[in-house]
């Protein structure tokens, strides 16, 4: 049975809406606007929900489901195609993006309403939709890459939004740039699958996972794991990790939905996307693993004691998806790619909702971000209260929210898995208690105690650690040049209006329900992601001699627990959730209970403590180790020396020769005849004299 | 007989005279008779030869009877028209400038 279910409409949809709100959208009302842009991203997710069911399991129709449009590129015997292809995982992906990218497209309505650029907004957010859903769709890793460019291009586009600002449009730039870096790992990687494979297709007989599985597994440091790893630091540079990770937070310079949509649920999990697609040639490199997994879990467990000191709400949001996406790291590393999946999707519901949320409680208040100046706001928005509570509780790991399934899957994995074990498990444990902290701190400064605005004298600190966020109020109030701006005469705290309200309340229900696609088969449910995601995920690592073990391994973090470990099950689950009442407590004990206790603890503590305010100070660092010396080698070396130098020298001294050349040449004519006739003669005796010689040595 | 030597000896001092003159003189008039002199030298290589060919033709080389005298008529052709062309410019110089020193007509110069 052969379907046609014209896959490419679903991404097509929005670049119509991109294109139009783009090129005609100034001289549209902000009603029409929005209206194309909501239409058309309602299409895309129609569409991407219809051809879901189509293919759904069950249905009949053998999956992946590939749709050929044409050839693209193809020189020699190598070929890229325009295709798109529907699986399990591409299921999920495209309804995760077409279905929030849809709320929050609803949520801008009501956000930007006040913003200058209404139009050129709505339509970077459907440019955006479109290259995202071509990045989950391509059925080859050079149109993925088309799509993962394009998302850093949409990225780029909305995080300098705000371009009239300095640091809004730096970092832009800061994003961009960082991105290009994990870019060329990437294209490293296609280019060493190009030159072992011949191909960059993913499924098919002959693409890159049929090619690939009949090679053996790579135990050394073969090209099979150095491709693993250049993929990896291709994924490290759009899903934020370490080292790469240091755009995230300041892309929260965009609006706020932007860093919802973008920055939280979508573009940045294009990199766990990735790897996943790419499980086949990770799992045949236990190095590259192992790699991925320290990386996810330094990534978490680092950027969780960052979320702490930061005073910014979006900052701290921003942190906290750094971390949430380390764990899907991890979670990639251990193997345990449909935990991954599992807990990108939770995330995109809970984390967007508390973007959102965030962006309300901005509304609120009027512009203002800093947590200290908030307070007491439970009563004055309630709905944006229990909506970010509900969000804050998925997020911590307490069941039984979304956060509580995919985050015990994950921890459940690592610690079976011979690439993570009881250290990174531990590691991963800890991080969940410090989010549960420092999200419940976002919560009670937020809505408990007293409403502060504008009578909290923030010290010098604050300035130096938010030193953009900080600018940002300082700057000019013009709509155009001012992030989040809606200090515009509403005058005192006002819930947001039911535009922005009504996502935030489906997302809240998401963020409640959403996990119970995936309870593990100790708790006796039927983890039902795990069992849809298989086919794709069909083979766990098999590493040579270990095979056995590792069977077991990925049948028990499948959830499938046999009776004798059920109970330790239990025991990982339960370790979780203590930790996360454990740091629940003490953000009541510190935000709630006792306010002063903070301020006391940093006092001893200074040295980390102001290490930590200013994020270990990884930007300076950066800033010493690579920007400056690059600086100084461009300005020196490169303008200074090979620009100046050399080529303007080259060019500049060709024009200073033939110039001092003719200027000598040009005393030749004098005018007078006389000498011409000499120059002649002694010309004519010079062919004489070397016909002479001529004759004379032949 | 006169050996050929001695002829292309004579046309050479012919002609260096004729270079000298041409280059160290300053009068246009005797500029003009050096360069007859040049050309004159050259006509009496030519006759020489065109003599000298005629009498020791080798055997089964073809030669073109009297080719080096007719090209001597040529340049006498092209010398009389070179001197009345000339002799018409240094009138037209004379006039403009009342002298026949080359070094005062200079406008060549740019």
């Amino acid at each position: 049975m052969t379907k046609n279910l014209h896959l490419w409409v679903i991404p097509v949809l929005p670049l119509i809406g991109a294109a139009i709100n783009g090129l005609l959208g100034r001289r549209f009302k902000n009603t029409m606007v929005s209206a194309i842009a909501l239409l058309f991203t309602a299409a895309s997710f129609a569409w991407a929900v219809w051809a879901v069911w189509s293919v759904w399991p069950g249905s009949g129709v053998a999956l992946p489901y590939i749709e050929m449009l044409g050839p693209w590129i193809s020189a020699g015997t190598f070929s890229a195609p325009f295709g798109f292809q529907l699986d399990q995982l591409s299921m999920i992906m495209v309804l995760v993006v077409t279905g929030v990218g849809f709320l929050i497209h609803i949520y801008s309505v009501g956000y930007m309403a006040h913003e200058g650029g209404y139009y050129r907004f709505f339509s970077y957010l459907n440019l955006f939709m479109f290259f995202m859903l071509t990045l989950v769709l391509a059925n080859n890793y050079l149109l993925m890459f088309v799509g993962w460019e394009g998302v850093g291009l949409a990225s780029y586009l909305l995080i300098g939004f705000f371009f009239l600002k300095d640091s809004a449009a730096d970092a832009g730039k800061k994003a961009f740039i960082v991105n290009r870096i994990g870019d060329f790992a990437f294209l490293i990687g296609m280019f060493l699958l190009i030159q072992h494979l011949g191909t960059l297709t993913f499924a098919g007989d002959t693409g890159v996972f049929a090619q690939i599985s009949k090679y053996s597994t790579d135990t050394g440091w073969g090209w099979i794991t150095i491709t693993a790893l250049c993929l990896m630091f291709g994924a490290t540079g759009k899903s934020a990790q370490v080292p790469l990770y240091v755009w995230l937070p300041d892309a929260m310079e965009g609006p706020t939905p932007v860093s919802a949509l973008i920055h939280a649920a979508t573009m940045v999990t294009a990199g766990i996307y990735m790897i996943a697609r790419s499980h086949a040639i990770f799992n045949l490199a236990p190095h590259a693993l192992e790699i991925v997994a320290i990386i996810g879990c330094i990534t978490a467990i680092f950027a969780a004691t960052m979320g702490l000191t930061q005073t910014d709400i979006k900052r701290v949001l921003a942190y906290s998806t750094v971390s949430q996406l380390g764990y899907m790291f991890l979670a990639c590393g251990v193997a345990a790619y449909s935990a991954g999946i599992f807990h990108l999707m939770t995330h995109s519901f809970f984390k967007a909702l508390l973007f959102l949320g965030a962006g309300s409680v901005i509304h609120a208040v009027g512009g203002e971000q800093d947590m200290r100046r908030m307070g007491g706001l439970r009563k004055l928005i309630p709905v944006t209260f229990w909506v970010v509570t509900i969000a804050t509780i998925a997020i911590a790991g307490i069941p039984p929210f979304a956060g509580f399934f995919s985050k015990d899957e994950i921890l459940g994995a690592v610690f079976h898995s011979p690439y993570g074990g009881p250290v990174i498990w531990g590691i991963g444990v800890l991080t969940a208690g410090l989010t549960s902290f420092y999200m419940f701190r976002l919560w009670f400064m937020t809505f408990f105690g007293e409403l502060k605005l504008g009578s909290v004298d923030l010290g010098e600190e604050a300035h130096a650690a938010n030193a953009p966020a900080q600018a940002a109020h300082g700057s000019a109030s013009h709509s155009h040049g001012h992030a989040d701006d809606h200090s515009h005469g509403h005058g005192g705290v006002h819930e947001s209006p039911w535009v922005m309200l009504a996502p935030l309340v489906i997302l809240a229900v998401l963020s409640f329900v959403g996990g119970w696609v995936g309870v593990p088969q100790f708790m006796r449910g039927h983890n039902e992601i795990e069992h849809f995601l298989a086919p794709v995920m069909q083979s766990g690592p098999s590493v040579a001699g270990e095979a056995v073990s590792d069977k077991d391994a990925t049948t028990s973090h499948a959830g499938e627990a046999t009776p004798e470990n059920t109970g330790e099950e239990w025991l990982l689950a339960g370790t979780s959730v203590a930790a996360a009442l454990i740091g629940l407590f003490f953000a009541y004990l510190f935000y709630y209970k006792s306010p002063e206790l903070p301020e006391r603890i940093t006092s001893k503590m200074h040295g980390i403590y102001m290490m930590v305010l200013h994020k270990y100070y990884v930007d300076e660092g950066y800033g010493a180790i690579f920007v400056k010396p690059l600086l100084a080698l461009s300005t020196v070396v490169l303008w200074r020396g090979v620009d100046q130098g050399v080529i303007d020298g080259l060019v500049n001294g060709a024009g200073t020769a033939s110039r001092g050349v003719g200027n000598e040449l040009r005393q030749m004519q004098s005018g007078n005849i006389r000498s011409y006739a000499a120059w002649v003669a002694i010309g004519g005796a010079a062919i004489v004299a070397y016909m002479i010689w001529l004759g004379v040595t032949r | 007989m006169v050996p050929l030597s001695w002829y292309l000896i004579l046309s050479g001092i012919l002609f260096s005279l004729g270079v000298l003159g041409f280059l160290l003189k300053r009068n246009i008039i005797t500029i003009f008779m050096s360069i007859e002199l040049m050309l004159n030298a050259v006509n009496l290589t030519f006759v020489a030869f065109a003599n000298y060919w005629n009498t020791h033709v080798a055997p089964g080389q073809q030669i073109i009877p009297l080719s080096g005298q007719i090209f001597v008529f040529f340049v006498m052709v092209v010398a009389a028209a070179e001197a009345a062309v000339g002799l018409a410019i240094i009138i037209a110089v004379f006039r403009t400038r009342e002298t026949l020193n080359v070094d005062r007509v200079n406008l060549l110069k740019l």
